[in-house]
């Protein structure tokens, strides 16, 4: 499969996306720009973690506006998968992509930890691969990772089963203590309606290896590939 | 045409800064500090537009891009120089 990951002035975690993609899991690999018009013909985008233009002023904004976002926003609205991770979830909802926002962590401290994450849904083309209640391990490192989105939009969200991780101890339990950022109901990471749009804060390209300490991130992607 | 915009969290949003900010403020003998929001300030010079040009486009800057409506009001003042 031919999979996109997009690097935006700022990425940072856009080479541990092809190298995952490339070299662990095999696939096709496009290395795609924030100024580029065209998607080169991929099937599936990943938009990375890091700082796209140096978060300036809201992370994700700045990038939402990109040439290359156009062509995702289109690719996404026809139904091809998007994933967005960390700074990529910001991107998705500043786009519009995904509803809700990310603000700063309640504890005001930026965190760099192994998370762990449950799956509330198999409806998406990342989680299609995955059993419901079933937890992930995968690294999480942000500022800005609280999720929040209005009443109605929250309600819906539960409603509609589009929260698609949530933040839970060992036992799988939904408990404040294991909230890493304050964010509400302890959501992860969220998708669109159709499921094929799907962030969340956690690193699923840290996690495809014993050495870096796990490989539960391969799911999400091996996901995609099930269909 | 000056706007000057102030973008503020919502007052159903957590703002965390607000509240370490007045925290801060107490530990400083501030007692009357009932609440603090911090909020960004933006300067925007516009040209060629009449007054009612000018805050009809702002409105729309603020709302495609200035502020995310998700989690943060907005409001602006149009000044002549």
């Amino acid at each position: 499969m031919k999979w996109g990951v997009v690097t935006f002035p700022g990425s940072l975690d856009d080479r541990d996306a092809l190298y995952s993609l490339g070299t662990v899991l095999g696939q096709h690999i496009v290395s795609l720009w924030h100024k580029d018009r065209d998607l080169k013909g991929v099937e599936a985008i990943v938009l990375p973690g890091g700082f796209s233009y140096g978060d300036y002023l809201r992370c994700g904004a700045i990038a939402r506006v990109s040439p290359i976002m156009q062509n995702v926003v289109e690719f996404a609205r026809a139904g091809g998968p998007v994933l967005g991770m960390c700074n990529g979830f910001q991107i998705l909802c500043e786009s519009g992509l995904l509803p809700g926002a990310l603000v700063r962590n309640r504890s005001l401290s930026f965190v760099c930890e192994w998370a762990r994450i449950r799956i509330e849904t198999a409806h998406t083309r990342f989680t299609a691969g995955c059993e419901v209640g079933e937890i992930l391990r995968m690294p999480i490192k942000h500022g800005e990772g609280c999720y929040v989105a209005d009443e109605a939009t929250l309600k819906t969200l539960e409603d509609k089963g589009q929260i698609v991780f949530r933040y839970v101890n060992e036992a799988g339990e939904i408990t404040d203590t294991v909230n890493p950022n304050g964010a509400l109901h302890n959501i992860a990471g969220v998708t669109n309606a159709q499921g094929n749009v799907v962030g969340l804060m956690p690193h699923p390209e840290h996690a495809v290896e014993a050495l870096l300490g796990g490989e539960d991130g391969r799911k999400l992607f091996l996901s995609v590939l099930a269909r | 045409m000056l706007a000057r915009i102030y973008v503020t969290p919502k007052k159903a949003i957590l703002d965390p800064q607000g509240k370490a900010i007045a925290h801060s403020l107490h530990t400083l003998n501030y007692a009357e500090v009932a609440d603090v929001r911090m909020g960004k300030y933006l300067e925007v010079r516009v040209q060629g537009l009449s007054r009612a040009q000018a805050e009809q486009r702002v409105d729309e800057m603020c709302r495609r891009l200035l502020a995310n409506l998700v989690i943060e009001d907005f409001r602006f003042e149009i000044i002549e120089e």
